[in-house]
């Protein structure tokens, strides 16, 4: 490994696009990588953060100094594999301690060819990125980091730009397949995989709901027959998931023609903004994005807050509160960021649609949010959107208590 | 919510004295509390009895009591002052069980005050052992298998059901008071007798042993929206079994996944919410098994705690400041974070760096007392450090400590690998330095993990450390990679040096012509995510630097460093007040400072704050950090006492300019030739003494000056290692055994004043005038510590003539010295001789005391002449009173007593015995308290009962006094007596008193064993609780068994012991004007002051 305190260290060195270079040492797989900068302020769930395709094609910079702490165990996978395009870290563990540890992180990045850089000054580099904006970087351990700079610059600006593309259809599961409901079953839906985390469906199953998770190139014909044997499911599901909402044209035909149906619809980050798009809501890339498990939420409905876990570069325009006429009648702002304000929420009123724009799933992250999903399943009960008001913003620790059983959540990683 | 309406004044109870357990944090705390409550326009009254304390400024509060913390002396202060509400979820425990207290005497419904922050139900669902483990179940969670117990006999049923190892904990206590583990049946009735004690309730607490496990905790906070944040998350180092206050503990946790941390955080908030903690911040405790992740809830405060005080200073986060907005109707979303401004405090804290907070024990000053580290709290500070990572941060915390050997060290042999392993198993304040001496024998991390259950995560950073110093040992030249590599693993200069057999400048002579220097981070409370408005600063060895340019220029205090016997939050005081006087004179203020208790250490106490070690090395970082960002005028080393003195000469040789009283004068007071001279030359006596660097020349010097003698290592604070001898033999064995004696730690060796009344003088000196600040009376004589003995202002028997001498003589002390700032003095007045004890040219321990007892800010001043205002210049300020001074104080003036607080109940032998309560030269007390009123009985009686609960005014009293104390004590013994006291004696005691014809009970000595029809001996009869007051003074050399005996059990039972005649004396006293009704009325320090500042007009000194 490369980051013991003696032993000879691999020399690695981070590009970013503006020519600002950091030098460190290798971590995971030596060799080299491009992406979008961003970076994660997470104090815990580097595994979940690291599954999370959400991540595609973006090098994460973790601001927790110590990362790997916990090694890697078998449940806590958030889909099939690591997406991450890079890591950087500053102080990488060379012992995992905990008791569901199976292996270091060092050797699962390696072993799925994750190229990362250690020894990095991560506050330095994040605060750059704060002032000036997610922007492409490159990682180059070994070989490939003694190469000229402006030859390594050149590969920095070549790597494909985040705004305008469609990375959904690149993470989503090539295969429909179906999450079993949790003990009796209540509802089902139709969940369109656009970089799912599988504690989604799983949040749902605990809830008696059967989820079938379709690819996000699935038709409206697809979605509207994925219920047991080709009946219509009881709600539809958009996911989170990576790249630029504007072009993704087709998952948006597809969820206006939910609407019309008036369907149930509920949407987690990715899916936040295209039901914005869907209502003609503009969307915009935020200057560095929202990535962490500490950001506080104001649902204006309840006035409460709730403390939840974020990773988007993109976010739907308006302003707390506003109410907008759509095609599918009035549709509101019903969360807001309380640190910048940014739309953290949309709500039809006049159709069985909402949608957020951070993870009630967490993992990694707070509980706090987890009566969104209690939401979803009183919509449909069919409470209309309009009346979705509690104030069961409480951390229901039930829910903790099934992420602590880790047969039932190797399981369902597995499902995934 | 906006701030509630119906509430306009509150009334804020702080913490008292300084104890273990409840320390410093609470002055923070209480004075965020003040200061937000002031400025939301409310009328702030606050109660207590701590003068060393900022929040007992007359500026924080608009009435400032400093009166017992006692429900009758609080219900008093509530008659007066009518408040709308109490808050006492600021005040630790004592605060806690005082509002308590006042709600079930009525005493809160009769006056029509709420209590806000936390209602007592919560209180009690919180601290209550046994209904919070209800809690815990209804929040589906777990705790440790246990029975509650009000009898010894139900004690034993329990343990027979746990089965031993079994905890005992008493409820209601703080700082794990009287509790402990019980391995055997015999330790059982031990401890848990003194936990039915302890508790206000007898009421202990029998719990399964979890011991091993990893303990961690979470700060939350909670409004009246029931908006809920964890503001922290803490891991000990230490596992379970080690009292949280006496760990090594890390922020944030280190070794938890997110599905672990997230269960650990709803656990948490549903127990806030099932407790009930409406608005406010709590600390919740868990247990976590590392063979299967099993949680255990441990415990809750339902208040601000120690915790929170470390976690605010560790994430940037003022829980006790949004506390008290909460407290007064605010919610999380409404109020913002000070360091961004931008964001609003409804979010959690996210760190980039690590934290790591080391204890600092005592152990020195309690010989007899038991240093193994259980769950009482024994450790009297704490040290925290900040770094980029957690070797950093843990090595700056260890120099951080000041304790000699505390810094890991490579030097030497490690020792035999079994033995270190063995010794490991049991907790103490040196485990961890054993931990890295068994990884440098080769112990494998399985062995020490066996030995030690220390996480392996955390054993690994220790490995790690090891090979970073062999490679720094062993390379062949130190290249700028390597020492950066170490230096990003925290090495010290002085430990490279260590490594290299090279003297420490040496080493950082040749860092700095490589340029490896540290940067300086900012606490931002986000990772950097949003820009930091607060320059709240740590080095780290990484690449960029975040420090400011600025115009002004800088002054650099440097702080007190870690609470420690001898030197407390006293200096605290005069520090933030230094900073508070020069951002008022248009400086840039820089704080250095590494305690996480201390106001000094809040962000915005200064302009600037360096939460650094106060060593060379990492001062002078700093200073060269703050050249870099524009002029700095200079450092101030004379208000943080010993620690930033030791440094003076060292940061001027190394070119910093230090404002004040130079190096060479302060060498002139510190080293004993040089301050013979100045004496000499001002023609002032001192005890006869000699330095002595070797035993022969001690005992030659002794034996010149005649015994007993007085000796004690040079260059300490707080009587260090400080001894009366009366022998030649006993001087021999404290040379041997007490001190280690070289050419450059020489030993002084006085002659030891009998009879001597003992006099401090804190002087305030600009080169050209003195402005004395006060003279202090000691009620004890000469031979107890100027820390441990009660004094009072004005002095209560000095005459005019002895005044003037004592002002001349300080006068001449000054001038010849060069002071330029504060002097502190001590004098001994022996058969009418003033001899010169000491001179400390640095704000000493009683500044506050005497600032609040003369209305005058002291150490305001002083910082002013350091920075060049001269005397004449403040009092035409109106800073000094525009005439006269502290030195005689007019006669309208209220008597203040100052009276020390002792920490003898809290240390047990390794036989469980209580460690004496003897006083002497060597300082052992941890905090003080002070009483004022209008005349030295009533105020002493005052300070009494802020010390302990008071003075019994009817009773029993035994009285056994030492001869030479015979004559003395005759008249305030006839007192007792005539106050109707009912008096046992020993033997020798009621022969004297009776020929002076008082009566008196011969009560069986100790030794003599209860008699045949089973008479109980006087110390059967203390532990029964029959006596009410003891009166007991050691007797020169010879065998102090039966003393030990009768004030160990006075200890234990905790009654009033009084150790010296003169205190005997000035009890009566005070019991006479308590039982005419005296001390009852209650004044806050405003008016006191009004009343002085009067007197000054009409006055001519
Ligand atoms: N059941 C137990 N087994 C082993 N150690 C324990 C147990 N309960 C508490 N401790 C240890 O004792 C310390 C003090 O206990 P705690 O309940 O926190 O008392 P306090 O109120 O004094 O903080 C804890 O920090 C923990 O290390
Ligand atoms: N020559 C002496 N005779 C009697 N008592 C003394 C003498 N010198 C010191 N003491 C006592 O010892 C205490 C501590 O001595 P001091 O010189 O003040 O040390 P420190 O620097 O620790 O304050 C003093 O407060 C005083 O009570
Ligand atoms: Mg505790
Ligand atoms: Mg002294």
């Amino acid at each position: 490994m490369s980051t013991g305190a003696s032993g000879a260290r691999t020399p690695a060195v981070l590009v970013l696009e503006d020519g600002r270079t950091f030098r460190g040492d290798a971590y995971g797989r030596v060799g080299e990588t491009v992406g979008e900068a961003v970076f994660s302020t997470g104090m815990t769930g580097y595994q979940e953060t690291l599954t999370d395709p959400s991540y595609h094609r973006q090098v994460v910079v973790m601001t927790a100094p110590h990362v790997g702490n916990t090694g890697y165990n078998d449940e806590d996978d958030e889909s099939s594999r690591i997406w991450v395009a890079g890591y950087v870290v500053r102080d990488p563990a060379r012992v995992p301690s905990n008791w569901r540890s199976r292996r270091t992180l060092a050797d699962e990045l390696d072993a799925q060819g994750v190229v990362g850089i250690s020894g990095v000054d991560t506050r330095a580099l994040t605060r750059h990125l704060r002032e000036r904006g997610a922007m492409k970087v490159g990682v180059f351990s070994g070989e490939a980091a003694a190469r000229p700079l402006e030859q390594l610059l050149d590969a920095v600006r070549g790597a494909p730009d985040m705004v305008g593309t469609d990375l959904a259809s690149l993470v989503s599961t090539p295969e429909a397949y179906t999450v079993p409901a949790r003990g009796e079953r209540r509802f089902t839906v139709a969940a369109v995989d656009l970089g799912i985390k599988s504690m989604t469906p799983q949040r749902l199953a605990e809830r008696g709901v059967e989820v079938t998770v379709l690819p996000s190139t699935a038709t409206l014909e697809q979605v509207l027959t994925a219920g047991p044997g080709g009946s219509a499911p009881d709600g539809v599901f958009f996911s989170n998931g990576p790249g630029d909402p504007a072009a993704a044209t087709h998952e948006i035909e597809v969820l206006r023609g939910v609407l019309e149906r008036k369907v149930p619809f509920f949407g987690i980050c990715y899916g936040n903004q295209l039901l914005g798009r869907a209502l003609g809501f503009g969307t915009y890339k935020l200057k560095y994005g929202h990535r962490g498990i500490n950001q506080p939420v104001m649902d204006l409905a309840t006035r409460k807050v709730e403390v939840t876990a974020h990773n988007h570069g993109f976010a739907v325009e308006g302003r707390a509160g506003e109410v907008r006429q759509t095609p599918y009648g009035r549709a509101e702002v019903s969360h807001v960021c309380l640190n910048d304000d940014v739309v953290e929420g949309l709500r039809c009123l006049d159709a069985p649609a909402f949608s957020v724009q951070y993870h009630p799933e967490a993992a990694a992250g707070p509980h706090d949010a987890s009566y969104l999903f209690d939401r979803f399943l009183a919509l449909m009960e069919g409470v209309p959107a309009a009346q979705l008001v509690d104030d069961t913003g409480a951390a229901d620790t039930t829910e903790a208590d099934t992420t602590e059983n880790p047969a039932a959540d190797g399981a369902t990683a597995k499902d995934a | 919510m906006p701030r509630r309406t119906d509430i306009s004044s509150v009334l804020v109870i702080g913490s008292g004295p300084i104890v273990i357990g409840q320390a410093a944090e609470f002055d923070y705390s209480g004075t965020q509390a003040c200061r937000v409550l002031k400025a939301e326009g409310l009328r702030v009254v606050l109660v207590n009895s701590n003068p060393a304390t900022i929040m007992t400024d007359p500026e924080m509060a608009d009435a400032t009591y400093v009166e017992p913390i006692t429900p009758a002396t609080v219900e008093a202060i509530i008659a007066r002052e009518k408040p709308d509400a109490v808050l006492a979820t600021l005040g630790g425990q004592t605060a806690l069980n005082t509002a308590i207290a006042l709600y079930e005497s009525g005493a809160l419904e009769r006056h029509g005050v709420e209590l806000i922050g936390a209602d007592v139900d919560a209180i009690k669902l919180g601290e209550d052992r046994l209904l919070f483990k209800g809690v815990v179940e209804r929040c589906g969670a777990e705790s440790a298998r246990s029975h509650l117990c009000h009898s010894m006999d139900e004690v034993l049923a329990a343990a027979g059901d746990l089965g031993y190892p079994v905890v005992v904990r008493p409820s209601f206590t703080m700082g794990g008071l009287g509790s402990g583990f019980a391995h055997t049946e015999e330790e059982l009735r031990r401890i848990a007798g003194q936990g039915l004690h302890h508790s206000p309730v007898t009421e202990v607490l029998l719990e399964e042993s979890i011991l091993g496990w990893k303990e961690y905790e979470l700060e939350l906070m909670r409004d009246r929206a029931d908006n809920v944040v964890v503001v922290c998350s803490i891991e000990n180092f230490d596992p379970m079994g080690v009292h949280t206050g006496d760990s090594i503990t890390v922020a944030p946790a280190m070794t938890l996944t997110d599905r672990e941390y997230q269960r650990m955080r709803d656990i948490g908030i549903a127990v806030i919410r099932e407790v009930g903690v409406d608005t406010g911040g709590c600390n919740i405790q868990f247990a976590v098994n590392p063979a299967d992740g099993r949680i255990i809830v441990i415990e809750m405060n339902p208040r601000v705690s120690r915790s929170s005080a470390l976690a605010s200073k560790a994430t940037g986060f003022p829980i006790a400041k949004i506390a008290a907005r909460l407290a007064v109707g605010y919610t999380l979303d409404e109020i913002p974070n000070d360091i961004t401004r931008e964001t609003p405090a409804s979010f959690e804290p996210t760190l980039d760096y690590v934290v790591v907070k080391v204890p600092r024990f005592a152990f020195e000053k309690f010989p007899a007392a038991d240093p193994t580290l259980t769950t009482t709290m024994k450790s009297v500070g704490e040290a925290m450090a900040l770094g980029r990572n957690f070797t950093e941060a843990l090595q700056k915390a260890l120099r951080s400590t000041e304790k000699r050997g505390a810094p890991f060290t490579w030097a030497g042999d490690p020792g035999d690998l079994d033995d270190l392993l063995e010794r490991a198993r049991q907790p103490t304040d040196e485990r961890i330095g054993l931990v890295m001496r068994a990884v440098r024998a080769g112990a494998t991390p399985e062995q020490l993990f066996e030995s030690t259950r220390i996480d392996p995560w955390f054993l690994d950073q220790l490995f790690l450390l090891d090979e970073v110093a062999r490679e720094v040992r062993d390379a062949e030249q130190l290249t700028p990679e390597l020492l950066r590599h170490a230096k990003r693993h925290g090495f010290s200069d002085a430990q490279l040096g260590e490594l290299r057999h090279l003297p420490e400048d040496v080493v950082r002579g040749v860092r700095h012509a490589l340029g490896v220097r540290p940067v300086y981070k900012t606490v931002d409370t986000c990772a950097a995510e949003f820009a930091a408005r607060t320059p709240y600063h740590y080095s780290s060895y990484d690449e960029e630097d975040e420090t400011r340019p600025r115009e002004r220029p800088a002054v650099v205090i440097l702080g007190s460093g870690p609470n420690r016997i001898g030197q407390g939050v006293e200096f605290d005081y005069s520090c933030v007040h230094a900073s508070f006087a020069l951002r008022d004179a248009g400086f840039e203020t820089v704080m250095v400072n590494c305690n996480p208790e201390t106001v000094s250490t809040d962000y915005d106490t200064s302009d600037r704050l360096y939460f650094e070690p106060l060593t060379l090395e990492d001062v002078l970082e700093v200073v060269h950090a703050e050249t870099r960002c524009g002029p700095v005028h200079g450092v101030i080393v004379q208000l943080g006492g010993q620690t930033p003195l030791g440094l003076a000469a060292g940061l001027q040789a190394a070119g910093v300019p230090i404002i004040g009283t130079q190096p060479e004068a302060i060498d002139l007071a510190e080293e004993r030739g040089a301050f013979g001279r100045v004496l000499d030359r001002a023609g002032l006596p001192s005890p006869q003494h000699g330095t002595a660097v070797s035993v022969e020349e001690a005992t030659a010097i002794a034996a010149g000056i005649g015994y007993p003698v007085l000796v004690r290592p040079s260059y300490v604070l707080g009587g260090r290692g400080m001894q009366i001898v009366y022998d030649e033999a006993s001087l021999r064995d404290y040379m041997a055994t007490a001190t280690e004696v070289s050419p450059d730690r020489p030993v002084l060796v006085d002659r030891f004043l009998d009879d001597a009344v003992e006099i401090d003088v804190d002087a305030l000196f600009d080169g050209e005038e003195m402005y004395l600040g006060g003279i202090m009376e000691h009620i004890e004589e000469a031979g107890i510590h100027s820390g441990d003995s009660a004094c009072v202002i004005p002095p209560a028997t000095l005459g005019r003539a002895e005044l003037e001498r004592v002002r001349r003589s300080t006068e001449a002390i000054a001038r010849g010295v060069g002071v330029r700032g504060l002097l502190n003095v001590q004098f001994a007045l022996a058969a009418d001789t003033l001899y010169v004890l000491e001179a400390n040219p640095r704000a000493s321990r009683t500044v506050p005391f005497v600032s609040k007892a003369t209305g005058v800010a002291l150490a305001k001043a002083a910082a002013r002449v350091m920075a060049g205002s001269s005397i004449a210049d403040l009092r035409a300020e109106g800073l000094l009173p525009a005439r006269g001074d502290g030195g005689v104080l007019p006669l309208e003036a209220p008597t203040s007593v100052k009276e020390a607080v002792l920490p003898f109940a809290r240390f047990r032998t390794a036989e469980g015995e209580v460690v004496d309560s003897l006083l002497g030269p060597e300082m052992r007390s941890t905090g003080e308290v002070m009483g004022i009123d209008v005349d030295f009985p009533t105020a002493f009686g005052k300070a009494q009962a802020a010390a302990y609960g008071g003075l019994p005014t009817t009773g029993t009293a035994f009285i056994s006094v030492a001869d030479r104390d015979k004559r003395a004590m005759v008249f305030p013994v006839k007192g007792l007596a005539d106050l109707g006291f009912r008096l046992l004696a020993t033997q020798g005691t009621a022969d004297v008193l009776r020929r002076n014809g008082i009566e008196s009970t011969v009560v069986r000595k100790h030794s003599a064993g209860p008699g045949e029809s089973g008479e109980p001996t006087i110390v059967a009869q203390i532990a029964a609780g029959e006596v009410s007051i003891v009166v007991n003074t050691p007797s020169g050399n010879q065998a102090r068994a039966d003393g030990y005996e009768i004030r160990a059990a006075s200890t234990a039972v905790g009654a009033p012991i009084i150790t010296t005649v003169q205190e005997l004396a000035a009890a009566v006293q005070a019991i006479e004007a308590l039982r005419a009704g005296h001390g009852t009325s209650v004044a806050p320090l405003q008016e006191h002051a009004a009343v002085l500042a009067a007197a000054w007009d009409g006055f001519r000194a």
